[in-house]
């Protein structure tokens, strides 16, 4: 096929560079993988037993367009309670399949051809294309390790043109592990304000926040209706596979979103959003339980790494470390690549989610102890061998 | 503390806090350190019975002397007062059915404060301890992902 049938806009997006990895991982046997952007642990068994159980009594229907309202006044109980923001049940809230869509759906509602979104990298992979696909121009905008990985107000500010429509903030970060402070996100509050653009706000590690507070921007004075507030249990409650997210925004964004969404999804999973309903009401234990847990972990790699004499930066929030490999002489794709031939450990090259990612790798730790340990004793007779 | 004793609950060959968990053993709050072993997969073949014990009081001495008393058979791996038709619980472990069922009849059986006594043969062990014994779940995860 020569591809003549393919839009022209889906061929100017690159395949995601995490495939390529993905490809040679498959290859291999007795590999490590600290590759893998999602929690290591199964759903937790009370909020599968939900999701059995309302299956046995035949719950396999659709939904409202905007999710079942239970699990809305959840959210909506459960957001004010934690952020002091309060979101309409009826028409402030819109769960979606998962906090992809829930983006595609954000950048959808407000693109016009041709407008720019402000995107700090390195990020997570889909913000760019999603953004592409919506017809719109993704400017991204590098973040760096002296600057603890956080965008900065003026970042922002000398980012913007008569065609800048929106902010992409995705703290805690994947892959840095960066948070923003309460005033990193005052500062930028302001830039927004005064030039009027809206702030998508992908928050779903939220809960995985290690070191500090998480702030949530929409509580920020003025901005909830500016904000468009991402979240969802994949992280929080290791409920990747079950597609449950949600958005959270002004009555006129949410409608808009809920608009394209009932035409081209319908509705989330029932199944997913009883798991979330259990998630809400008793999940908090467990949750708080895996929270700690990957802390463990994540005072255990960042620690191994940097005495191997791998700069790494501490992350505070989401379950990923981001050593520099600079002082190594490879790139991070040589490092990833000779890593994986080598002592069959798999981590994901830097710049895959940007270009200021180059250097860098993204190492997760949302593996067994076990591993982790086995995995940094590799790490090091590979450094030891270059 | 609570945090510490949860994980090392769960495994105990878990580095650091040495100190805190030093502290804990003086104290008496870590007991001791054990080992759950799945005998069958070794290839031992232990019988293990629950035995309901009903017990007749003598005056003054309570239950203490007689599940003390209990206690002390190395046979027997636990002893629990429990609310209910019976007193005391217990588990019997030994090599064979005849073994078990013996060792109640002529050493538990025969003792004066022991009424009657009820012999439940376990037959397969789903959870030991908060430990569970059958294969564990895990999920399939794609070894990269974003």
């Amino acid at each position: 096929m020569s591809g003549k049938y393919i839009s022209e806009l889906v061929k100017s997006v690159p395949p995601s560079g995490i495939r390529k990895f993905f490809d040679l991982v498959l290859e291999m046997e007795d590999v490590i993988s600290l590759g893998v952007g999602e929690p290591d642990f199964v759903t937790p068994w009370h909020i599968r037993e939900a999701c059995i159980y309302s299956l046995e009594k035949g719950s396999t229907s659709y939904t409202s367009n905007n999710g079942l309202l239970e699990l809305r006044e959840l959210l909506s109980k459960y957001i004010s309670s934690e952020y002091d923001t309060v979101y309409a049940p009826d028409n402030e809230l819109l769960v979606t399949t998962g906090v992809s869509e829930a983006a595609d759906l954000a950048f959808r509602a407000i693109i016009n051809p041709g407008d720019e979104v402000i995107i700090p990298e390195p990020c997570y992979v889909s913000y760019i294309p999603a953004v592409v696909f919506a017809c719109g121009k993704p400017v991204p905008v590098p973040t760096y390790q002296e600057d603890d990985f956080r965008v900065t107000s003026e970042q922002i500010e000398e980012s913007i043109t008569a065609k800048t429509k929106a902010v992409v903030l995705s703290y805690p970060n994947n892959p840095t592990g960066a948070i923003m402070g309460r005033k990193d996100l005052e500062d930028i509050a302001d830039v927004v304000n005064e030039h009027d653009l809206m702030v998508i706000s992908d928050e779903v590690y939220d809960r995985l926040t290690y070191n500090g507070t998480h702030t949530c921007f929409a509580s920020l004075p003025g901005m909830r209706d500016r904000t468009i507030l991402l979240n969802g249990f994949s992280k929080s409650h290791a409920m990747t596979g079950l597609r449950v997210g949600y958005a959270a925004g002004s009555d006129e964004i949410i409608g808009a979103m809920t608009k394209i969404h009932q035409y081209t999804m319908l509705c989330a999973p029932i199944t997913a959003q009883i798991g979330a309903i259990e998630a809400l009401k008793n999940g908090d234990g467990e949750m708080k339980k895996m929270v700690r847990e990957y802390d463990r972990r994540r005072r255990l790699v960042v620690g191994g790494l940097n005495k191997m004499g791998l700069d790494c930066f501490e992350p505070k929030g989401a379950f990923y470390a981001f050593p520099s490999i600079k002082s190594t002489g490879l790139t991070s794709d040589e490092f990833a690549s000779r890593l994986l031939k080598e002592q069959k450990v798999a981590v994901v090259p830097g710049e895959v989610f940007g270009e200021c990612g180059a250097g860098y790798l993204r190492c997760s730790y949302a593996t067994s102890r076990e591993e982790l340990i086995e995995a940094l004793a590799r790490i090091e007779t590979f450094i030891d061998s270059i | 503390m609570k945090e510490i004793l949860e994980i090392i609950e769960g495994n105990p060959k878990i580095e650091p806090v040495a100190s805190k968990i030093k502290e804990m053993e003086k104290a008496g709050i870590i007991r001791k350190y054990k080992t759950v072993i799945d005998w069958e997969k070794a290839g031992e073949e232990y019988v293990y019975a629950i035995i309901e014990v009903k017990v007749a009081l003598r005056s003054r001495t309570g239950y203490d002397a007689i599940a003390e008393r209990l206690a002390r058979f190395d046979e027997v791996r636990s002893v629990h007062l429990i609310s209910g038709d019976h007193d005391l619980s217990l588990t019997v472990r030994g090599s064979s059915m005849k073994e078990v069922a013996f060792f109640v009849a002529e050493k538990i059986a025969t003792l004066e404060q022991v009424q009657g006594t009820v012999t439940h043969f376990v037959l397969r062990t789903f959870k030991e301890d908060g430990d569970i014994l059958f294969e564990k779940e895990h999920s399939e995860r794609l070894l990269v992902s974003p």
